[in-house]
């Protein structure tokens, strides 16, 4: 298999490092948010892949089916999707209380106003 | 018979109680469900001691699916020493946790901190007990997106930032954890950690084994708060409620460094991670700069809870050198220091929220005079302080005598004396705190000492800190059979 058929792992690659860049770059909080999905999705693309078998099919109990894919990977994902969702949903929360109690989502507002330097 | 399934109820219980505080919201009885369930997970967890320590290793099959395919839980002695250290501390804080809860938490939110801290019990737990690599991560997240619930709850507003801050950095960590389990995957096809072992030698040498590795050291040195990974750990520390962060400085990170242990010696070979990857120079380095910088930045904090934070930072850098080290003297320092550290920094926290209870405060200004009027917490105090400098007949000379020994046996006098000079440095952050409390004058106002109903549980942890300070031949001789247990002498 060539470097280019993997082309899988290169996009996982690119979203992860993206996703990575976007969670140390911005200063909004949700768009960090954003960057940590990013991030996430990339590892689920990654799982996905690894599971998958060319020219296999899904796992199903037929006669007529010899090649099929692991399906083990894809179940794990779906427990780390959950958790992903789990994240992004307390992340948002904290920064609907954030908003509250700050009067802003950016993080050079927050960490300037004036109990912030201690 | 039940007790053929104590590592299943273990992290069940605690589980299970969880929903029923969101249900029960009236603030005494969701406390009392959460003292109760700690306190039955404690004996769970010393049965569980006693069992592996004269029986054996314990392998529980989740389900009935059999190891390589269901998921397993093993304990042996290591995961239930720690099991014990964690489910320990998290019971007697939360004997402490009802008074400085209800102060420090507004009313309608009160039994969500104990729902977090059943959940976060029951991830750390979790985390622990199992054999499986991928549920190290369900559970990883389950105390994980606990523990930022429990710190957003802290009185400051400043707290919310914090718990968000943690929340992008722990997701982080969790999410390098998971790349290296796939990794992993990729490479044996299996999850199961036992498995793990057997199969990695074949395909140690390859690249994707190696990233994976890294991945996985990233993820939970983060976690565990290893220099320069700690950027999450004292805004944490500092605003999360006084209970929870003598809970989680106790837990917590201790938990993580386990992780590292399960993963550095018994998945992957003690050569392969210390020898191969150079592991062994790299983390005595950043262990060294650890105890120093870290030690150094918390005698210049004003505020105490931020200090002990750093100078959590710089006890788990005594810790790393532990492991570093690589020999069974080394290893043993390392997991005694573990336990000790989460005897003496549960003692800190928990005197420094008595202090919070009464004065409001925990700047370093307004300390002042403190001695005089709260004689029993501020001894507390002065008595988890010396732990952690590491003065005799406490537990941090345990400790510290440990680390000593397996430097000297390497003959690394250097690192004999950099963990007697760093020492020092705790000597002075831990006496700014007593001068301001005993030496200065306390301003106008009639302060009184906290009410029994926190000194207790502050007392228990103290006197523990003298008991295993004296009789240390139960922990050094659990200490030692986990460090042969890893090393495989076993």
């Amino acid at each position: 298999m060539s470097t280019i058929g993997l082309y899988n792992y290169w996009i996982v690659f690119f979203l992860m490092m993206s996703g990575l860049y976007v969670v140390i770059v911005s200063t909004n909080l949700i768009k960090k948010i954003i960057g940590l999905n990013i991030f996430q999705t990339s590892v689920f693309i990654f799982y996905i892949s690894i599971g998958k078998v060319r020219g296999g099919t899904a796992p199903i109990l037929a006669d007529d089916i010899t090649l099929y894919s692991n399906p083990l990977p894809h179940v794990l994902i779906l427990t780390a999707i959950v958790v992903g969702v789990a994240t992004t949903a307390l992340g948002l929360a904290l920064i609907v209380r954030i908003h509250t109690a700050f009067n802003s989502v950016d993080e050079e507002q927050i960490y300037t106003s004036k109990d912030s330097r201690d | 018979m039940i007790s053929a399934h104590l590592p299943a109820l273990q992290v069940v219980i605690p589980l299970l109680a969880a929903p029923a505080c969101v249900v029960i919201r009236q603030f005494t009885a969701t406390w009392l469900l959460a003292l109760s369930v700690s306190w039955i997970s404690f004996f769970i967890a010393l049965s569980l001691l006693w069992q592996t320590f004269h029986l054996g290793t314990i392998s529980y099959s989740l389900g009935g699916w059999a190891a390589p395919w269901g998921i397993e839980y093993r304990v042996d002695v290591v995961n239930a020493f720690v099991l014990t250290i964690v489910s320990g501390i998290s019971s007697v804080v939360l004997l402490y946790a009802k008074e400085s809860i209800e102060q420090e938490t507004h009313i309608k939110r009160i039994h969500l901190v104990y729902t977090g801290w059943l959940l976060c019990l029951t991830g750390l737990l979790g985390i622990t007990i199992t054999g499986d690599v991928f549920n190290v991560f369900v559970f990883l997240e389950i105390s994980s997106l606990s523990s930022y619930l429990l710190v957003s709850l802290g009185p400051d507003r400043r707290a919310l930032t914090a718990a968000f801050q943690y929340l992008v950095m722990g997701t982080i960590g969790a999410t390098f954890i998971l790349i290296g389990v796939g990794l992993l995957y990729m490479m044996t096809g299996t999850l199961n950690m036992a498995d793990l072992a057997q199969r990695i030698p074949e395909v140690e040498h390859t690249t994707t084994v190696h990233a994976g590795f890294a991945f996985l050291v990233l993820g939970i040195s983060l976690k565990a708060a290893v220099f320069p990974l700690h950027y999450w750990l004292p805004n944490a520390y500092t605003f999360a409620p006084s209970a929870v962060t003598a809970f989680l400085a106790g837990t917590a990170t201790k938990v993580s460094i386990y992780l590292l242990l399960r993963f550095f010696f018994d998945i992957f070979s003690e050569t392969f991670s210390l020898r191969t990857m150079r592991l062994d120079v790299i983390l005595l380095i950043l262990g060294v700069i650890a105890i120093f910088s870290m030690s150094l930045v918390a005698v210049y904090q004003q505020n105490v809870k931020r200090m002990l934070a750093y100078s959590s930072v710089a006890q788990v850098g005594y810790m790393v050198i532990g492991i570093s080290l690589a020999t069974a003297t080394g290893l043993t320092a390392g997991i005694i220091h573990l336990f000790n550290h989460a005897l003496m920094k549960g003692a800190l926290f928990l005197a420094l929220g008595c202090i919070v209870y009464r004065l409001n405060s925990v700047e370093l200004k307004d300390l002042a005079g403190a001695g005089r009027r709260m004689p029993w917490t501020m001894a507390a105090f002065v008595v988890g302080g010396l732990s952690l400098i590491g003065v005799p007949a406490t537990v941090g000379f345990i400790s510290k005598w440990y680390l000593v020994l397996a430097a000297l046996e390497r003959d690394w006098w250097w690192l004999a004396f950099m963990i007697v000079a760093s020492s020092l440095l705790a000597v002075l952050y831990i006496w700014r705190v007593v001068e301001t409390a005993y030496f200065k004058a306390a301003p106008a106002g009639h302060i009184k000492e906290a009410p029994l109903s926190l000194l207790l549980p502050t007392w228990i942890l103290v006197a523990a800190n003298i008991y295993f300070g004296i009789n240390a031949v139960d922990t050094v001789n659990f200490a030692k059979r986990a460090a042969d247990q890893l090393l495989g002498v076993f």
